[in-house]
């Protein structure tokens, strides 16, 4: 065959690749749109579920998986931060850092449903804060950990070489410079992957279905059990009860979602703007 | 959303840590001793905060396999998991049907989603103008961020009644499972294979154009062998991804712990069982299902380290 003829017939089956992947993302986000949309209202978003068949709203879902994945944020932050400070500032390169990095690699590809049980394990039942916002964000941080991490790391590393040394050349110790001009120079794309990784727990259900428990409740304080958006559409879904809820709950699931992924490109647009 | 998946690979002891003049002791040695000390003092706290990430592995295998590992005691490694009978509430606690559903499931996502992933992946790094690529680029990073029950939930209501009007039976199983995975895991694998081809120098490109190759000639003689390392990396995570995935396959599998006769029958694996079973179980039972999260854990570990030993295999011969 004529290697033009096959150029044009591979690079076909390429374009075909691509669309099939992103008409499959567009089917996907069009059927929950056109579905959800008629159960949404403001009903539906304020008000609590009741009776068997989960009529009225959601309300108390919502708050439990903003509640959950806020509290996972603020224990993350630090300790994600500090850990990537640490691997991209002051480590030398050795068998230490190498343990750290296999182990974060580890964390980030630990199967969810394994990180549930290990909440369950420990959170819940060794340590005796039970199904609560508290341990579901305990969870989830060791979750979000390897991401923030790993964002953090390289938005350090992305910091140019010659701000440091102006710092130093100023006389600035080492954490004065990373304070005051590592840190803000880098805070726009840790605070990216901040984002992405909550975006990350809002959608997950194995960790929280095991930390947090089903009950449906609106969580006050930490030690409170409640129930998420996700383990709600999974139980709407599988019991077949509702369906127009699970729609609606699927809808504002993915809107959630796609603000988390807009903010996040937002805020990485902007800053590139900025820095010329 | 870019998972972290995508980043795992180029994780190995390459990129030396920047040396700054402050970097070193002797330096700090000459500043005042309150300062010495708050320094020293923060180091020691950066260092604590990184070994978290340890202390969480430590932590997952102590409490998991702590619940876990007396099933391997009391069953027996080997009845554990090659026994082909899953009744736990009778005593029977063979695993082999659900590892055998985890893997079916899984090979025949990759089968189906690999390809799809890795020509997504060279179009968005070869063909794509790059207006076009700003487009789809997004799209592809969106899917990886839509929650698994989404994808599960889709499968139930759309993608099952398909499936049962073609197999006349209830459309759970092997097929519907393939092609709800095989979409979940293209994000992951066409994100580190696009990273792998991009890169790669321009240069070889441009000798290749040079030599009267055509794009596709120079697509698959010299940038995917190049990049193989890389989309090799990309397909075995995005194996642990299909195999660790739990809510999307429990809504469409059906749920039977037995060796499905056929891809449109029923069938449970290791993830789907634990999360159903844990609602009810205990004693024994409930020791089990911590046994195949432990297995499930290994599995994922086992993937981590050959990715790893792949990239720094690659680093030596590249």
């Amino acid at each position: 065959m004529n290697k033009r003829v096959t150029n044009w017939i591979a690079l076909g089956a390429l374009w075909a690749a691509a669309l099939t992947t992103v008409g499959v993302l567009g089917t996907l986000l069009l059927y929950v749109i056109i579905n959800g949309i008629g159960a949404l209202s403001l009903r539906f978003v304020f008000s609590a579920p009741e009776g068997v068949r989960m009529e009225g709203g959601i309300w108390p879902t919502i708050v439990a998986t903003v509640y959950v994945t806020g509290l996972a944020m603020l224990i993350v932050t630090p300790i994600a931060v500090f850990a990537a400070v640490y691997l991209a500032e002051y480590a030398r390169q050795g068998r230490l850092v190498g343990t750290i990095r296999f182990a974060a690699d580890t964390l980030a590809s630990v199967p969810s449903i394994v990180m549930g049980l290990f909440g369950l394990a420990l959170f819940v039942e060794a340590l005796g804060l039970g199904f609560s916002m508290i341990s579901g964000a305990l969870a989830l941080s060791f979750l979000m950990l390897p991401i923030v991490m790993r964002t953090t790391e390289e938005a350090i590393r992305s910091v140019p070489k010659y701000i440091r040394w102006g710092s130093y050349g100023l006389g600035a110790t080492k954490w004065q410079t990373v304070r005051k001009v590592v840190l803000p120079a880098a805070s726009p794309r840790i605070i990216t992957g901040i984002i992405l990784a909550t975006g990350r727990a809002v959608g997950e259900t194995a960790v929280v279905i095991f930390t947090m428990g089903t009950m449906i409740n609106t969580p006050m304080l930490p030690l409170d059990p409640g129930r998420s958006m996700t383990v709600h559409l999974y139980i709407l879904a599988m019991e077949g009860i509702n369906l127009p809820a699970a729609y609606g709950t699927a809808l504002l699931l993915v809107a959630m979602i796609l603000g988390f992924n807009l903010l996040a490109r937002f805020i990485v647009r902007r800053n590139r703007r900025m820095m010329g | 959303m870019a998972g972290s998946e995508r980043d795992m690979r180029d994780a190995g002891p390459g990129a030396p840590g920047p040396r700054e003049p402050g970097s070193g002791s002797g330096v700090l040695r000459q500043t005042a001793r309150s300062q010495y000390l708050k320094e020293s003092s923060l180091r020691a706290l950066f260092l604590a905060c990184a070994s978290v990430a340890v202390m969480g592995v430590a932590l997952i295998f102590l409490f998991v396999g702590l619940r876990g590992w007396a099933i391997f005691a009391k069953v027996g490694v080997v009845d554990f998991l090659f026994g082909s009978t899953w009744l736990p509430t009778e005593g029977e606690f063979g695993i082999w049907p659900l590892i055998f559903g985890s893997f079916a499931v899984t090979i025949g996502a990759l089968l189906l989603g690999a390809p799809l992933a890795i020509g997504t992946a060279i179009f968005l790094s070869e063909v794509a103008s790059p207006r076009v690529r700003s487009i789809l680029r997004p799209a592809v990073e969106l899917l990886a961020g839509i929650p698994s029950v989404i994808y599960g939930f889709f499968g139930l209501i759309v993608l099952r009644p398909i499936i049962a009007d073609m197999s006349g039976g209830l459309g759970f199983g092997l097929v519907t499972g393939w092609l709800i995975l095989a979409i979940m895991i293209v994000p992951t694998i066409s994100a580190i294979s696009e990273d792998a081809l991009r890169s790669l120098s321009p240069g070889i490109r441009e000798a290749s154009y040079a030599m009267g190759a055509t794009k596709w000639q120079t697509i698959y003689k010299v940038l995917v062998p190049a990049a193989k390392v890389g989309i090799i990396d990309a397909v075995i995570l995005g194996m642990g991804r299909a195999i660790g995935e739990t809510m999307a396959v429990l809504m469409v599998i059906g749920n039977a712990p037995v060796v499905p006769a056929g891809v449109s029958e029923p069938f449970s694996t290791l993830t789907t069982t634990i999360v159903l079973d844990m609602a009810y179980a205990s004693g024994d039972h409930r020791t089990a299902l911590f046994g195949m999260a432990i297995i499930l854990f290994l599995i994922s570990m086992v993937l981590v380290a050959l990715v790893r030993s792949l990239s720094r295999f690659g680093k030596q011969v590249g």
